[in-house]
């Protein structure tokens, strides 16, 4: 087994966003990023016109926006505590639904959370539109050290692989019997993590092996995935803009 | 000395830095073209010769030559391009997020760019029939795929000997002869270490038996796993069901 698919993140469809360079949806991603998160969160307006843009990204790329609605959830960890804000927020109070929540908390918390889920539903539409080596070649494209790069690949690449080794030490587990119900009951567990990591440790030795028998000399192979001018240009529209969105927010303050 | 030897094992010795003693003098020739297996029970050093064949692990005495070469660290470049090793576990093989990119590992380390490494890598996957498969990732194929791509990776640096450690070990039947035949269709000097011995008999006319560190004999397989006494001194054994007679 071990021949999941597990990153159902990327979709596997043929859109002009599939076609573009990686290091272009890239960075265009994180350009908008930056620019959702400078625009003042009082111009309830300005969100509504960012949000317009990832919907109009997603309609291009051919990404169906129940798929990016299910993919938020990741955010959910991450904004929870946004919600404690209005309650344990300071100064004025208002009445929201019989609730007396903090006026500044309530701010606080719609700006991290509008802010939050543009944000993520534009990194969703880019990775439902890039396969994730592409996504490699981006960051390489992108000047990101060759070696930090090669590690990310090892850890897309061995994920799957450490993951089934786990699974199959905890049926092997189970099949004997072990079903922990108590901290102390969990020594076996720990042996186990113990384990896997020796394991995985053995497995790097073999890779390294693996990589020197075919002339490995210390540097990983570099990517060709040239990016044309207006492939740049068009994925750069999107961030651009969001930056103008941004600027007229602030002067319209 | 002979000029068709592929690769010589010379006295051969090897200890490991803990002082366990692996390999006590292993000599062997292989020819230029020809299949030879590499039979023995577990602990008889098989996996220690394997890396000593294109210097991973360096003699502690004795030598390795391949064609001309010998296996020496000034010659390690060229050595790894003329030996091929397909490992036993193809995950540790492939590592590469992509089957194309992973192909393309070896022979671009060779120094091959551009359309001449396109080629390579094509050819490589064609030969192992895996041409549709160039994009995808390896933790997405079946394990007979894997181990295919694993030849196939071995393959583009276009090798003088290809040395395969237990090809056969967890593949269905189905995978198995597929690989055999592809085995079979390549013209390239074979190295198999294998325990799986109708295997050896398929694909090898040769083989050698290794045992404690040391040849304990070679010669034609079909003699060898039809020699009760060889077989049974070097914990050989035939599937349930399976008897050779000469």
């Amino acid at each position: 087994m071990g021949a999941g698919h597990h990153h159902q993140i990327y979709r596997a469809t043929d859109g002009p966003l599939h076609r573009l360079a990686p290091q272009c949806k890239l960075a265009a991603t994180v350009l908008f990023v930056l620019a959702v998160v400078s625009t003042p969160r009082e111009q309830v307006w300005a969100f509504v016109a960012e949000g317009a843009l990832v919907v109009l990204a997603a309609a291009v790329g051919r990404v169906p926006l129940v798929f990016v609605a299910r993919r938020l959830v990741i955010e959910l960890p991450f904004i929870a505590f946004a919600f404690l804000l209005p309650f344990f927020g300071e100064g004025r109070r208002v009445d929201v639904l019989g609730l007396h929540l903090s006026h500044a908390g309530l701010w606080a918390a719609f700006n991290i959370v509008v802010k939050g889920t543009i944000g993520v539903a534009a990194t969703v539409v880019m990775a439902a539109t890039t396969p994730i080596p592409q996504i490699l070649t981006g960051l390489e494209k992108l000047r990101m050290p060759r070696l930090l790069v090669a590690m990310m690949g090892f850890m897309i690449r061995y994920g799957d692989v450490v993951t089934d080794e786990m699974r199959r030490m905890r049926v092997a587990r189970e099949s004997r019997g072990y079903n922990p119900r108590w901290i102390w009951q969990a020594r076996a567990l720990a042996q186990s993590a113990g384990s896997l990591f020796v394991r995985s440790y053995e497995r790097g030795e073999r890779v390294y092996l693996a990589m020197e028998s075919r002339g490995y000399e210390g540097s990983m192979p570099a990517r060709d995935y040239e990016a044309s001018r207006s492939a740049w240009l068009l994925s750069l529209t999107l961030p651009l803009l969001a930056a103008v969105v941004s600027c007229v927010a602030w002067m319209s303050r | 000395m002979s000029h068709h030897n592929a690769l010589r094992v010379e006295g051969l010795h090897h200890t490991y830095p803990d002082g366990r003693a692996a390999l006590h003098g292993v000599d062997f020739a292989v020819e230029a073209g020809e299949r030879v297996a590499i039979l023995g029970p577990n602990g008889a050093g098989k996996t220690t010769l394997v890396l000593h064949l294109n210097g991973i692990l360096q003699p502690s005495a004795g030598r390795v030559t391949v064609g001309d070469l010998v296996v020496e660290k000034a010659n390690l470049r060229e050595i790894r391009r003329r030996v091929g090793i397909v490992f036993q576990d193809p995950d540790d093989q492939l590592f590469m997020p992509t089957v194309r990119e992973d192909v393309a590992f070896g022979p671009h380390n060779l120094g091959l760019r551009g359309d001449e490494l396109d080629h390579r890598v094509q050819d490589a996957l064609a030969a192992v029939g895996m041409t549709d498969s160039a994009d995808r990732a390896p933790h997405h194929l079946s394990f007979g795929e894997r181990r295919r791509v694993a030849v196939a990776t071995v393959l583009a640096m276009d090798p003088e000997v290809l040395v395969l450690d237990e090809p056969s070990s967890n593949l269905d039947p189905a995978a198995r002869r597929e690989l055999a035949e592809i085995l079979l269709s390549l013209p390239v000097t074979t190295v198999l270490v294998t325990h799986d011995l109708p295997y050896a008999l398929q694909l090898c006319s040769r083989s050698i038996v290794l045992n404690g560190g040391r040849v304990a004999t070679e010669g034609p397989t079909r003699d060898i796993l039809a020699d009760e006494a060889v077989m049974e001194a070097n914990r050989l054994e035939l599937p349930f069901g399976f008897s050779l007679t000469h």
